[in-house]
């Protein structure tokens, strides 16, 4: 039960941080987990034509970002970041 | 010219009623002038929680609907003559009232007192759109619990989206033991999250069961730790500058006898 033992880890005032913040990003994006799942994969499916992604150390996320100085007002972003193995040089 | 001040959470059974009545009890210990109206038509419990439950005759649905005057449907409190209750009606329903009479009623009541505390259902329907409606500012009440704090979320959105002027946060229920071995969210954990200002941190305290079983709020009870959270809550509200109280050593203290039993 690998799972379990990481999860047994974290505490638990942690766990509820990070899943209140994940439900939060969807609630105020109104962007369900399903669509995300969608999104991540086309990007996948597009960047894969010309580059061989490493797919498990892909990150995306919808996010938030102050759209002036004050950081008083903020608008979704998508923040995606996703490490490359290597470049298809054949695709050039 | 007085301030309205509607307290809300979206969630219900995180402690509204408790606050309004601690809050408003509160602020009339400081000498301000305070009239507390339960918007909560249909389930209402402000009168209980302040032990006022024998003494409604009128209430807000009579006032709007013209059945009585304003003055016969404040009840006074019981030893404090600056606290004054306007009682839900138990009989209707929300939509027995309008936003726009709420405004008109909020602009009356704060032409007279210096602090008019509206106490919201839950939900974010009708009941919500009404005690919204007349409020210059908002405190938001919520435990350390994703559910609870989800809904704070959204409210906070709803009242961003209606344009209120300041919307404040308290953390009620906080168990400074659970914080501390890591399986409750602190309050620095909840205000990250919903990025609202903190305006206090209440204990889990037993102390408020008991108070509200008497229908006595706890506020300024110097030998309960919620009573005195409740206090600075208040003085935060006027204006004043007070210190979060250092919940972490009083547990730390009654930890440490703990240990020492459960040692032996």
């Amino acid at each position: 039960m690998k799972l379990s033992d990481i999860f047994k880890k974290k505490n638990s005032g942690d766990v509820a941080k990070d899943r209140l913040k994940m439900v939060l990003v969807s609630d105020r994006s109104s962007c369900s987990p399903e669509i995300m799942d969608r999104i991540k994969n086309d990007i996948i499916e597009v960047l894969s034509k010309y580059a061989e992604i490493d797919q498990d150390g892909l990150d995306i996320k919808i996010t938030e970002m102050e759209t002036d100085d004050k950081g008083t007002k903020s608008v979704p972003a998508l923040y995606a970041n996703i490490p490359i193995r290597n470049m298809h040089h054949t695709a050039k | 010219m007085g301030e309205v001040i509607v307290i809300t959470s979206g969630k219900g059974g995180v402690g509204k009623t408790t606050t309004t009545a601690n809050v408003g009890t509160g602020l009339s210990m400081l000498n301000k002038k305070v009239v507390l109206v339960d918007t909560d038509i249909g389930l209402r419990n402000l009168d209980v929680v302040l032990g006022l439950e024998n003494r409604i005759v009128y209430n807000l649905v009579d006032i709007v609907e013209g059945n009585c005057k304003l003055k016969q449907a404040m009840i006074k409190n019981k030893d404090n003559d600056n606290l004054y209750l306007i009682a839900a009606a138990q009989q209707r329903d929300k939509t027995s009232v309008t936003p726009e009479q709420m405004k008109k009623l909020t602009q009356e009541l704060k032409a007279e007192f210096d602090y008019v505390i509206i106490d919201c259902p839950a939900g974010i329907e009708q009941g919500f759109k009404n005690a919204i409606a007349g409020a210059d500012r908002a405190i938001i009440v919520t435990t350390p619990e994703v559910s609870a704090v989800r809904d704070a979320d959204r409210i906070i959105g709803l009242l961003e989206a209606d344009e209120m002027k300041q919307t404040q946060l308290v953390v009620n229920r906080l168990r400074p033991d659970m914080v501390k071995r890591g399986d409750m969210m602190s309050a620095d954990d909840v205000v990250d999250v919903l990025r609202v200002d903190l305006l206090g941190i209440v204990p889990d305290d037993e102390d408020v069961v008991v108070a509200t079983n008497r229908g006595e709020p706890l506020v300024g009870d110097s030998k309960s730790l919620a009573g005195q959270a409740y206090m600075n809550v208040c003085r935060r509200i006027t204006g004043e500058q007070v210190p979060f109280l250092d919940l972490e050593a009083k547990k730390g203290l009654f930890g440490t006898i703990a240990s020492v039993f459960k040692k032996k």
